[in-house]
């Protein structure tokens, strides 16, 4: 009975050990996984063009192996690895891929290509409960007090930051002074019932029914309704256009430059539009039927106005004004602060 | 006696409704949820997601949840591992040596099982991560890597349970007390023999149970795990951490899955603890 | 069958070693030493790297980030929903004690087993298994996603098992002679139970809530799915720390994380000096 029950404690280990050898978490030396940090959203579209890739001569054979999660998290955690097993990164704000350069650990001239480094696009849009029971119409019905609002947090998440520029442009094309555009935030943001740790998790947080209005990216909507959530999403007269920023790391393997090529290619951008996302660069996309937009064959109606991070003056000048880092508090903060005190 | 025995067995109507209420109570709480994730396991609210045992076993089939699982073991056998061995050796020198600052470390061993999850990973990183640790850039040197690999995900695991050995140990070997230890090595018996010839056998079931609990915790690690590992699919992701990304990801049939085979880990660690206990309750 | 899985400690089970008749010996010493390096690569050193990063910035960006209104409001909820849970636990686990000890039904044993299933449970599956009866799809119509009670619900939950498995051993061992007493004097069994039972649960029930208490002010895993993380309303500690390390505020997250070391720390002395006492005492 004693030599049984070593007899199959040492299986046991020896069991252990055996599957212990077959994985671990620092993995993937072979050069022909691709492993990509990116924000919370792209997953579906990544793992799409990834099938698309290993099709090609460049991609035989490649693997992507992607973690996703809030744009600012992901990146802190490629920084605090010192990009360690990771070839490529696709973050939703440029400044997550600055602090990668800043650290040596991305070239600095990736965003001097054609593309300024963008490898997705979208617009900020309102998603709705299925049937639209409130009406929502533009950016200026949330400030309604029937209106219960669920966004990312711009603390955490780069999805929140194009919302809240969304609003803001949206009230400056409405004529609005700088005051009245924060008294019209302040409102907005008042009607927030949940501030989610990224894109994603606000997506998830609307499907439980915590609010009834959601700010989103047009392409999430898009993948919401792919995957049979009901709801409808409206994209108003004026927003404004997200860019999303892809890098590959310094010392990747040579088959995630390839990657990025394709990723930019006009195939690989297909993939991102059958997603919901909107091409970057001139692609013909006519012909291309998105499931789950409004009008699947003409899946991206051009906003009347649509702005740019470029007619705020880029990244860094918006973050300096809007958005503190390290518990500094700027306009934005400012605003979230007096709007969510209770 | 008697009259005690008659207050004790006394069935009023207090004790009834105590008794209705802790069952209502336990239902509510724990085994009505409980229930309600088996039956999504095997009948998915999902709208176009198989139901049965077949599906089941299909969604847990799959490659990346199986890594996952894998990962959750190499990272739990390790942290154990450590556990048991540090554990022993700390809980036979507290008990049966004297030396300064014991009662300190006594104390402290305590800790982790205290401290947040969160806690735990961010200290980790604070001290570890190469980018922001203390001793990252150092170690990085060298070629080791801590945050963001497994050595990170098994210290995050070992450090919340750290105690659970120690603690099922400690009580036991106060109680035996060091006359035989003494009588062995009196004998002419070295340390390692009255170890295992004295001491290990008195310990054993009590060692066991211990095991069995750094076990299930360590196969249920969340928090602290998250903040260290990579997170992706086939780099990091363990069966929690799968679970997560799967129930935010639109697939909620594949986290109910991995989740009933965590739910079914923990039921089976309870169940042998019950029947290690037991030797142990006769003595 | 008693203190399965749930966490020991209390004045019942663990006394603190009082120090063995051996000198440290060379390999003794060797053993120590090595044990001594490990506790501190994996614990005390991080530890002390959390309390450096607080410290970093100095006193006033310290006690900035905690009185920040909306850092402060998620510290404030934290400690009253953790409070609330542990009154609760207090009064309901030691019911639970009680049912399981002196009441005798079938299926007792695996309602002696059921307790235990929220300490085996990994705490992102205790979320996952209230949200399925609790949540977006529930099947009694009653979404806790979002609010304070989903909190409260969720730590509820996990804490269940500490104060009955420490009261449970205490009140197994109480002796007969004093109730026997008691009731012969008439006491009426309500009396007999606040005269002379209560005032010797009292140090269990105290240990099981304090070690409730310091489990739910730490909770992390099972709020991730329920709480939404608004601010003001359902934004906990654990998930604050998180939030401050998703968006680069380490400093913030650090400062958070001292403030719940210090509870830790402060929860486990206290129980060393409870113990003591109970044991100096009995």
């Amino acid at each position: 009975m004693r030599i049984n029950i070593k007899a199959a404690a040492a299986a046991a280990v020896i069991g252990l050990l055996v599957v212990s050898g077959c994985s671990s978490a620092g993995g993937s030396g072979d050069d022909k996984t691709i492993n990509l940090v990116g924000f919370a959203v792209p997953e579906a579209a990544n793992d799409a063009i990834a099938d698309a890739f290993a099709k090609t001569d460049a991609g035989d054979g490649a693997k992507l192996s992607g973690s996703y999660g809030a744009s600012g998290d992901q990146s802190r955690k490629v920084f605090d690895t010192n990009g360690k097993d990771v070839d490529y990164v696709h973050f939703s704000l440029e400044g997550d891929v600055t602090r990668l350069v800043d650290a040596g650990l991305v070239a600095d001239d990736w965003n001097k290509g054609p593309n300024k480094g963008i490898v997705s696009s979208s617009v900020a849009v309102i998603a709705v409960q299925k049937g639209n029971p409130l009406g929502i119409k533009d950016w200026g019905d949330l400030t309604r007090k029937d209106v219960k609002v669920i966004t990312a947090d711009p603390a955490s998440s780069g999805s929140a930051r194009w919302n809240v520029l969304a609003l803001y442009t949206y009230a400056k094309s409405k004529g609005m002074s700088e005051s009245e555009a924060d008294d019209y935030l302040k409102k907005v943001f008042g009607n927030v019932t949940t501030w989610a740790a990224s894109g994603r998790e606000a997506t998830e947080a609307f499907k439980k029914g915590v609010g009834n209005v959601l700010i989103t990216y047009e392409n999430e909507a898009i993948l919401a309704k792919q995957n049979g959530e009901d709801l409808d999403y409206i994209v108003p007269d004026h927003s404004f256009l997200i860019e999303n920023p892809g890098a590959v790391l310094k010392d990747a393997d040579g088959i995630a430059t390839d990657w990025l090529d394709f990723v930019l290619s006009d195939e690989g951008q297909k993939e991102f539009v059958k997603k919901g996302f909107r091409p970057v660069g001139d692609v013909d996309i006519s012909g291309i039927e998105v499931d789950g937009a409004n009008d699947p064959a003409d899946p991206f109606p051009v906003p009347k106005s649509l702005d740019t991070i470029a007619d705020l003056g880029g990244w860094s000048a918006v973050n300096k004004e809007w958005f503190g880092s390290d518990g500094e508090k700027l306009r934005f903060d400012k605003l979230y602060d007096a709007a969510t005190k209770q | 006696m008697a009259e005690v025995k008659e207050i004790r067995q006394h069935k009023s109507a207090v004790t009834y409704l105590l008794r209705f209420f802790v069952i209502g109570y336990l239902f509510v709480l724990v085994v009505w949820p409980l229930s309600e994730v088996v039956q999504r396991t095997f009948a998915p609210v999902e709208p176009d997601a198989a139901g049965g045992f077949g599906a089941f076993l299909e969604r847990l089939q799959d490659p990346s949840v199986t890594y996952a699982f894998g990962l959750t073991i190499t990272c739990a056998f390790w942290a154990v591992l450590i556990n048991t061995v540090f554990g022993l050796g700390i809980s036979l020198l507290l008990v049966r040596y004297d030396f300064p600052g014991r009662r300190i470390l006594s104390v402290l061993i305590d800790l982790p099982m205290s401290v947040s999850p969160v806690v735990v990973g961010l200290a980790l990183v604070l001290a570890y991560s190469s980018g922001s640790g203390w001793f990252g850039e150092g170690l990085e040197s060298v070629g080791i890597f801590i945050i963001g690999s497994t050595p990170g995900m098994v210290m995050a695991t070992a450090f919340v349970s750290l105690p659970l050995v120690i603690r099922e140990i400690i009580p036991v070997l106060e109680e035996i007390g060091t006359d035989s230890e003494l009588a062995a090595s009196s004998l002419g018996a070295n340390a390692w023999q009255t170890f295992r010839r004295i001491t290990l056998p008195s310990i054993k079931w009590a060692l066991a149970y211990g095991v069995v609990l750094s076990l299930a915790r360590s196969l249920g690690e969340f928090g602290a795990v998250k903040i260290v590992s990579p997170g992706a699919e086939f780099r990091g992701e363990t069966a929690t951490l799968l679970i997560q990304n799967r129930y935010t990801n639109y697939d909620e049939s594949s986290a109910y899955a991995a989740a009933f085979v965590l739910v079914l880990a923990a039921v089976l660690a309870l169940v042998v603890v019950t029947f290690i206990r037991r030797p142990e309750d006769r003595t | 069958m008693t203190d399965v899985l749930a966490p020991p400690a209390g004045p019942a089970r663990t006394r603190r070693p009082s120090g063995g008749p051996f000198r440290l010996s060379t390999a003794s010493g060797i053993g120590l030493g090595i044990g001594l390096v490990w506790f501190s690569i994996l614990v005390l050193l991080p530890l002390a790297a959390v309390v450096g990063a607080a410290a970093a910035g100095g006193w006033s960006a310290f006690a900035g980030t905690l009185t920040d209104p909306q850092t402060f409001a998620a510290l404030r909820l934290t400690v009253v929903e953790a409070v609330l849970v542990t009154v609760v636990n207090a009064v309901i686990g030691t019911v639970v004690a009680w049912v399981l000890v002196r009441d005798d039904f079938v299926g007792k044993r695996l309602l002696d087993v059921v307790i235990d299933i929220p300490f085996a449970l990994p705490t992102i599956v205790a979320g996952l298994v209230l949200l399925s009866l609790y949540g977006p799809d529930s099947p009694v119509g009653f979404n806790i996603v979002n609010t304070r009670t989903g909190i409260f619900l969720a730590l509820l939950f996990v804490t269940l098992p500490f104060v009955v498995r420490t009261v449970q051993p205490v009140l197994l061992e109480i002796e007969v002679e004093a109730e026997e007493a008691a009731a012969s004097l008439g006491a009426s069994r309500f009396t007999t139970f606040r005269r002379v039972i209560l005032p010797s649960l009292v140090p269990a029930i105290t240990a099981g809530s304090s070690l409730g208490f310091a489990r739910a002010i730490s909770e992390f895993g099972s709020l991730v799915l329920i709480s939404g993380n608004t601010p003001y309303r359902t934004e906990v500690a654990s998930l604050k720390i998180l939030k401050f390390l998703e968006g680069d505020n380490q400093a913030g997250a650090a400062a958070v994380a001292v403030l719940l070391l210090l509870v830790a720390v402060v929860v486990i002395v206290g129980l060393d000096i409870l113990s003591r006492r109970v044991a100096r005492r009995g």
